[in-house]
């Protein structure tokens, strides 16, 4: 689950941290070595095996002391805006264990990930990130990821895992690096990925949903004035308030879907 | 027999389904009404006798599917795999139908108010099917008999690889699939329509069977070809 808030403190990020270990809280030994390396205090918002650093720091510093010093702490994520947690599980008690419920912010992006391509890990869980505010989930398999990961990769570009999700993240985010809009990045994935796919994404600013031409993977939306909801189908949304009085539609196959914050 | 309301906060789909799955006892007690269905699956499947079953609501997967007899009115929206299968009765949808609504259908009548999805009618085995609205894409493929009339669009590949059915389309057609042809409208094609619009029911009155065409199968791909091998 990513969760964008919408006031980040100026010049702050937020870096979404997985300890490996289950052994123990890992999480002040963690502090301590950090707050060593960095000279000062730090804010640490720790869940189980999560934690949420927020710190006026170089993102890429932190992230080269991770991989030299603390090889069993993962960055899953790097945002001003976005938090994430992932782990293994069943739903709900991934859910409670993070107690996702009490996540606030202006959207989420979450996905049930049903492995077929690469390991069961929480970093190959959804959502996949890259670069800074910028989260995929994917319902669907590609076929050509390992193209699409070389030519990135090309491009200096480094991937955390083998999975085929990453790819497409990795992929779009570049784009969007680049200089596209959101629309125009997903427009160059039609012909740059080729699979099946429902695809949700969110930036700080936005949210998009698009499927492949054969709308193979289901995908339904729910708008009212004041929310939008979108889910794999309608039982997963019956729930919500005022849902009976809600616009509800599937959205075509290839056609891109935004919605502004 | 006493229960002929059931309300899916309280019961289970198989519950539900079992009951349906008796012979009607008597004429006049055979209206059972559905609520509550939030999105479920499988609901009112494999029904084989004239149930009036009514739901109230959207629907998830394979709703009615291998119908035999029953008329089956859904209120709300209806997932994948609609009606596919039915081999007889009636099914009603009042929103839209998602992909492969009436899948290989044998017989019966399937209709749909809004839009239907991917590959509606896909190797449809003599149903027909009233879309008010538009299908989508690879829409009737391989569709062996039966009839489907779309009161909207068709996207693209519509009637690929037909064989025996027949489409009525009154709007655009994206792109026709192959082997798929406009041919003339005769006299029993508006004749066609006007019942299929008829028995659609009273919101498919205002519908003018002179503003639909015919498309159907050129029969190409039903014998080799060698001179044309180049083609296949």
């Amino acid at each position: 689950m990513a969760a964008f808030s919408d006031d980040p403190p100026t010049g702050q990020y937020k870096l979404s941290l997985y300890a490996e270990t289950r052994a123990g809280d890992p999480w002040p030994m963690f502090r301590h070595r950090l707050e060593e390396f960095l000279q000062h205090p730090v804010e640490l918002d720790t869940r189980a095996n999560h934690a949420i650093l927020l710190a006026e720091i170089d993102p890429n510093a932190i992230k080269k002391w991770l991989r030299n010093t603390a090889p069993d702490i993962h960055l899953l994520a790097i945002g001003r805006h976005m938090t994430v947690y992932k782990d293994v599980g069943r739903p709900t008690e991934v859910s409670s264990r993070y107690a996702l419920e009490s996540l606030q912010g202006s959207h989420l992006v979450g996905h049930t990930r049903m492995a077929t391509e690469s390991a069961v890990t929480p970093e190959r869980a959804h959502p996949f990130t890259a670069g800074t505010d910028f989260c995929l989930v994917h319902n669907g398999s590609l076929s050509n990821p390992y193209s699409v990961r070389r030519k990135l990769e090309a491009e200096g570009i480094e991937f955390a895992t083998d999975n085929d999700t990453e790819a497409a993240c990795r992929f779009l985010e570049w784009r969007l690096r680049e200089g596209d809009s959101l629309e125009d990045a997903i427009e160059q994935s039609f012909s740059a990925l080729d699979g099946f796919f429902t695809f949700l994404m969110g930036t700080a600013e936005q949210l998009a949903l698009v499927r492949d031409p054969f709308a193979c993977k289901p995908a339904v939306v729910a708008e009212t004035s004041d929310y939008v909801a979108i889910a794999s189908e309608f039982h997963a949304l019956a729930h919500l308030p005022g849902i009976q009085h809600a616009h509800i539609f599937e959205p075509a196959p290839e056609e891109i879907y935004v919605w502004n914050v | 027999m006493e229960r002929l309301t059931f309300d899916l906060h309280a019961s289970s789909v198989r519950e539900i389904n079992q009951f349906l799955h008796q012979a009607v006892p008597e004429p006049g007690a055979d209206l059972v009404t559905i609520e509550h269905p939030d999105g479920a699956h499988n609901l009112a499947v494999g029904l084989n006798a004239p149930w009036q079953v009514r739901i109230g609501g959207h629907v998830g997967y394979y709703a009615a599917g291998m119908n035999q007899e029953a008329t089956i009115t859904i209120a709300g929206n209806a997932g994948t795999g609609l009606a596919e299968n039915m081999m007889s009765g009636r099914v009603h949808v009042r929103g839209f139908a998602s992909n492969s609504a009436g899948a290989s259908a044998h017989g019966g009548l399937l209709v749909i108010d809004g839009d239907a999805g991917l590959r509606c009618g896909i190797s449809l085995k003599g149903a027909d099917i009233v879309v008010g609205g538009s299908v989508g894409s690879f829409s009737a493929f391989m569709a062996q008999a039966g009839r489907m009339v779309i009161c909207g669009n068709a996207g693209d590949a519509l009637g690929d690889s037909l064989y025996e059915a027949v489409i009525y389309l009154r709007g655009k057609v994206a792109s026709l699939g192959a082997d798929a042809q406009e041919e003339k409208m005769q006299e029993a094609d508006y004749e066609a329509v006007e019942t299929l619009l008829r028995a659609a029911g009273s919101d498919y009155r205002h519908h003018d069977p002179r503003q639909f065409r015919r498309i159907a199968s050129a029969r190409k791909l039903y014998h080799w070809n060698a001179d044309a091998r180049h083609s296949y």
